[in-house]
């Protein structure tokens, strides 16, 4: 189909979660691949050397700064996609690899690695560790609609992808003070006193660093990876009535677009 | 700004158990729909307020019984975190079709989940049912135990029932004594994140419920998703609540709309009021 996009997955310093990930959306890959998108570029899945142009990047892995070559490409990355997706938490926010110090086998000098936006401008967020598969789909359909949909259907994705964007835009800046872990809850939404105690924070942390008492979140730092799941998923920190009013018709569209033979 | 959401129909309901109406807190419209739902296989399991380590503290759970879910009755004024366990639902109980009950601010909360599933695999697609309560401000658990046992001078145990009406705040006690103090006076202990909702009547659940509007025993019910829609209906039609249309009755959809308005408007402002807060600075505004 001429009208596809074409998608690429690049591999920083990552686990390959992310990878497993995009694959695990169970057949949604294959509807993805038949119909919205061509993917030119994966280390895992196709079979090409060199970063060649696309419509959108997504970017697992934080790069490590003693790795040319990660540099080198995290560079070229953002000269040949329109769009870059930071997927996952280590891409986004370092997440894990945040705590290294570097002496590990087989790379002991491998010791500083930094989100992607710490060199690169990232035009969209996808948090969590391992990200979701379900919130991949949703960016991988919002993207093709932006790129190639309708004007009713462009406004929606912009809608739909505004937040992300502007977690990355946040990112992006040098002096951002996005912590990327709970410390974002208690400084964004806590200390800003816009906590209600709904516990979606909670639900979405991948090690149970949060627990809620007294209907507040409480936080143990030492368990937090860095992740960046619970403070996108708080709606306390993006909250678009347009977008989350029209839950019906957007998780519908999604449903269809995933489904187009209708069965 | 929408007052109340999008909705199908509005009418005025209770529950036609006398078991569920015996410590439900209005007509019984959250329990009667999810002990229906339960049985007819529509959810197989439901998040509830269930009982909490110190008296009148809710604690959410995933009751999977008609006997958990009427373990849970009535309205606790303080906060319970029922997504928190929204996860675990899943994962731990295994449900496929899970319901929730929550206030406005938690089916926001849901419905951001199902759009950005940040951190919930496999979680936000098995959401079956989501009953939303009107709220128009909650309180932490402190402060509920300094209305009720410093203002009210009602010791927890002894408390029966907690409401709020008519301008007032009541606690019931076990041995039928009332206590009632001024709304005003408890204002200053809300949550301060009550303070930037602007939503009354959980505009977004598939069904939601409120006692105001509606006489005393009755529910004010807003049937607003397709799926809230079907289900409603099927209840209706099997006997498990009985209705009357809204349009007759006092002081109905006019009051909800006054107080669902005054919410909104107030707290509207004081988005705005945080923005400019400092000297030449503010406080974050969540909604974009
Ligand atoms: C904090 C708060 C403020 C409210 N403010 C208003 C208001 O301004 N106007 C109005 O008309 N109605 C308000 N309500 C709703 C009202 O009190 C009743 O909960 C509602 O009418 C449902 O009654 P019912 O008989 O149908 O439900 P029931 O059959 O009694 O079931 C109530 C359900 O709500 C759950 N629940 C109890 N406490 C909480 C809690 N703190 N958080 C989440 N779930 C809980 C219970 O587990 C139960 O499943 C408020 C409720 C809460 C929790
Ligand atoms: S607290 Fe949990 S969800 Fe939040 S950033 Fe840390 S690991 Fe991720
Ligand atoms: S997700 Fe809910 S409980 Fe957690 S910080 Fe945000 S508002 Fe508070
Ligand atoms: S007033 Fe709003 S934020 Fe506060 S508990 Fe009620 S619904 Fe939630």
């Amino acid at each position: 189909m001429s009208n596809k996009i074409t998608l690429g997955h690049v591999h920083m310093s990552g686990c390959t979660g992310c990878c497993v990930s995009i694959a695990d959306t169970f057949q949604g890959l294959f509807t993805l691949l038949d119909n919205y998108a061509d993917l030119v570029y994966s280390l895992t899945l196709a079979d090409v050397r060199h970063i060649p142009k696309m419509d959108v990047a997504l970017v697992e892995g934080s790069v490590c700064l003693q790795d040319e070559l990660s540099i080198e490409e995290i560079k070229e990355t953002r000269e040949k996609a329109t769009v870059v997706v930071a997927l996952g938490g280590c891409a986004a926010y370092g997440n894990i690899t945040r705590f290294s110090r570097g002496g590990q086998w087989n790379q002991p000098q491998h010791e500083s690695f930094v989100p992607i936006s710490k060199l690169i401008d990232v035009d969209v967020y996808i948090p969590g560790c391992a990200p979701c598969p379900e919130v991949i789909r949703n960016v991988a359909v919002m993207a093709y609609l932006l790129l190639k949909g309708n004007d009713a259907q462009k406004k929606l994705a912009t809608a739909y992808l505004s937040p992300l964007m502007a977690l990355a835009k946040d990112g992006s800046r040098i002096e951002s003070d996005s912590e990327a872990c709970g410390c974002d809850i208690m400084l964004k939404v806590v200390n800003q006193g816009l906590c209600m105690g709904c516990g979606t924070c909670a639900a979405s942390c991948p090690v149970f660093a949060i627990s809620m008492e007294y209907g507040k979140p409480n936080i143990d730092r030492e368990m937090c990876i860095k992740c960046g799941a619970c403070y996108s998923s708080c709606p306390r920190s993006f909250f678009s009535f347009d977008v989350c009013g029209d839950y019906e018709n957007i998780l519908g569209a999604i449903t269809a677009a995933m489904n187009p033979g209708g069965n | 700004m929408d007052m109340l959401g999008k909705y199908k129909s509005c009418v005025a309901a209770r529950s036609t158990s006398s078991e569920i109406l015996k410590c439900s807190q209005d007509g019984g419209i959250v329990t009667g729909m999810f002990v229906y739902a339960l049985e007819e296989g529509i959810i197989d399991g439901a998040i509830v307020a269930g009982p909490g380590d110190e008296p009148w503290k809710p604690q959410p759970m995933v009751a999977t019984t008609p006997e958990e879910i009427l373990a849970a009755r009535g309205t606790r004024y303080n906060i319970s975190p029922n997504m928190s366990v929204i996860k675990d639902a899943v994962r731990q109980y295994g449900l496929d079709k899970v319901g929730i009950v929550g206030t406005p601010c938690q089916i926001q909360a849901l419905r951001k989940a199902q759009l950005y599933p940040v951190g919930l695999r496999n979680v936000t697609n098995k959401i079956a049912l989501a009953m939303g309560i009107f709220c128009m401000e909650n309180f932490s658990y402190q402060s509920m135990k300094q209305i009720v046992e410093d203002h009210c001078n009602v010791d927890l145990h002894s408390l029966k029932k907690t409401d709020i009406g008519k301008g007032k705040y009541w606690a019931y006690t076990n041995r039928g004594a009332v206590s009632q103090i001024p709304l005003k006076v408890t204002h200053k202990y809300e949550q301060p994140g009550c303070h930037v909702c602007l939503d009354y009547v959980a505009n977004m659940a598939d069904i939601s419920t409120g006692s105001v509007g509606t006489p005393d025993g009755w529910s004010t019910v807003f049937v607003r998703s397709t799926n809230g829609d079907s289900i409603w209906k099927k209840a209706v039609e099997a006997g498990v609540f009985e209705t009357k249309a809204i349009d007759g009755i006092k002081p109905g959809l006019e009051l909800v709309t006054k107080l669902a308005t005054e919410k909104i408007t107030k707290n509207q402002k004081e988005v705005e009021h945080r923005a400019t807060i400092g000297v030449g600075k503010g406080l974050r505004n969540p909604y974009i």
